[in-house]
This record gives structure tokens, sequence and C-alpha cells, in this order.
């Protein structure tokens, strides 16, 4: 099991069954965020303290959620290429950023227009908000430090160690309201307990929507590792070619 | 058809148009890149294959 996992770390293999999954999952992409979406925006009641901008969490928190996970998925990646120093792993950590800050972004924006008829404010120094803008700025960093760096090894091991730091912040903005109780920021959206658990109305749409965006993320991942790996056949072809 | 969004309604039409329009951006962006890089590497495969 283990060994065979370690197969699609073969360029070559993971070429081969990416192109066979790729279809598959970016048409699941479309369809289930298009059902999450329609299912929120148009079939949901108001809610009967924040009306309709009860609507606004169908895009809001699936966002929120990719933008924590995609950080997870790139520290994995990392620790990965950091141990084994497997390419398809570090491209895989580079190929999430960009779906990553802009998840991130979606999440602040969304959450600054809910804020200023909920809260008054489009934005406040809350613990999570803040975690929030931080990450963002270490998507950022993380991407310039890629762009930066000519050596792709190089660039994989420094921005590894960029994603290791960065994840105190992933971690932070996912449960800096239950270390601190302070911030205007609510808990869990999708809380387990049974008296601050959200209504099935919204719940269900909300978890079509959380689901979409998964396979969203999933899809743009597998396209961009498929486009890194080319590009990096691209630059031993032109290395090659220098050579002779 | 359309959800009695007031008083709201510029508040959740404009959620929902900034994250579809960052999620188009993201998508296009990428889709387009990896066709960029590809045609590039057709290209310089053919060229090589000559």
């Amino acid at each position: 099991m283990a060994s065979s996992m370690w197969e699609y770390a073969n360029p070559t293999r993971f070429m081969q069954v990416s192109g066979r999954l790729l279809p598959w999952v970016a048409g699941a992409a479309l369809v289930v965020t298009a059902a999450g979406l329609i299912w929120g925006f148009f079939f949901t009641p108001d809610d009967f303290r924040q009306g309709a901008t009860v609507k606004i969490v169908f895009v809001h928190v699936p966002a929120a959620m990719m933008a924590i996970n995609a950080w997870v998925m790139m520290l994995v990646a990392s620790l990965i290429w950091i141990v084994r120093r497997h390419h398809v792993s570090a491209l895989a950590a580079k190929a999430a950023a960009p779906v990553g800050v802009t998840m991130t972004a979606i999440a602040l924006i969304s959450g600054g227009i809910w804020g200023q008829p909920m809260w008054g404010t489009w934005w406040a120094w809350d613990p999570r908000l803040t975690a929030f803008l931080i990450l963002f700025l270490f998507y950022l960093g993380y991407m310039a430090l890629w762009a930066a760096l000519d050596d792709p090894d190089t660039a994989a091991d420094l921005t590894g160690v960029l994603c290791l730091v960065g994840s105190v912040f992933a971690l932070m903005s996912r449960y800096a309201v239950n270390f601190w109780s302070q911030g205007l920021h609510q808990g869990a959206s999708l809380s387990v307990q049974p008296g601050e658990r959200m209504d099935i109305v919204f719940r269900m749409p909300l978890y079509v929507s959380m689901t979409g965006f998964g396979l969203i993320f999933v899809a743009l991942v597998l396209i961009g590792v498929r486009t890194e790996i080319r590009a990096r056949r691209m630059r031993a072809l032109v290395m090659r070619e220098r050579m002779a | 058809m359309m959800p009695d969004l007031a008083p709201y309604t510029a508040e959740v039409l404009g959620a929902y148009a900034a994250a579809l329009g960052l999620l188009g951006a993201l998508v296009g962006g990428v889709l387009l890149r990896a066709r960029r890089v590809r045609r590039q590497l057709d290209e310089m495969e053919h060229r090589r294959g000559k």
C-alpha cells in the first residue's frame, strides 16, 4: 500500500493517472459547486437575525475552509519533499498556493461584506480575522519566493521552510476563536454542539458548496501540477540544448 | 425566481460577484498557463524531433 502510493510521485505515472482523473474531477467540481451555490442562493430562507446576508455563508465558509486546507496540504507536500525529495510533492505545494491565496481573498472579502451590516464594520483586528490576513500575506510571500529563485530544488527547500512557519497562522485562523475568548468572529459555523448547530436548511447546501470548493481545489491543483511537470521538462530540454 | 434580498441586496450580490469573479479569474489563469506551457513544450519537442 505504502509503496504503491509513492508510485504517483513518479512524474510519468502522475501524468497518466491525473490525465484520466482530471475530466471527472473537473466535471464534478463544476456540477457540485453550481448545485451548492444555486441551492444556497435561491432556495434557502432568510435567517431571523441575519436576514438575506446568511446567503453569503455559502461562499464565505467553503472559501475559508479551503484557504486553511490548502495550506495544510502544502505543509504535508512540503514535508514529503523535505524528507523524501519527491519532486511531484514540491510541485503540488507550488500549484496549491494560487488556489489557496484566492480562497483566502474570497473569505476575507465576503467576510468584510457580511461584517459591515452585521457587525457595523468591514474589518476588526479580531484574532481570527488577523490570522487570516497574515495567512494571506504568507501565501503571497510563498508564491513570491518560488518566483524569485531560479533553482527549483532550492526554491522547494526554502518555500517548504516558509510553509512550516506559516502553518502557525493557518492553525490560528482555524482555532483562534477557541484560544481567545474575544473578538467579533463567532465560533465554528458547523459546530457539533446541538445548541449551536446551524439549521439543516442552511447546513445541507453548505455541505454541498464545501464539497464543490474542495473539488475545485483538487481539479486546479491537478492541472497546476501537470503544468509544472511540463515546465520542468521544458527547462530540462533547454539545458540539454545548451550543453549540446 | 430571484429571491428578495432586501435590505441586503447589494451586500449579498456583491459577495457573490466578488467570489465568482475571483474564482473565474483563478480558473482562467490556471487554464491559460496550462495551455501556454503545453504549447511551448509541444513546439520544443517537435523541433527536437525534426
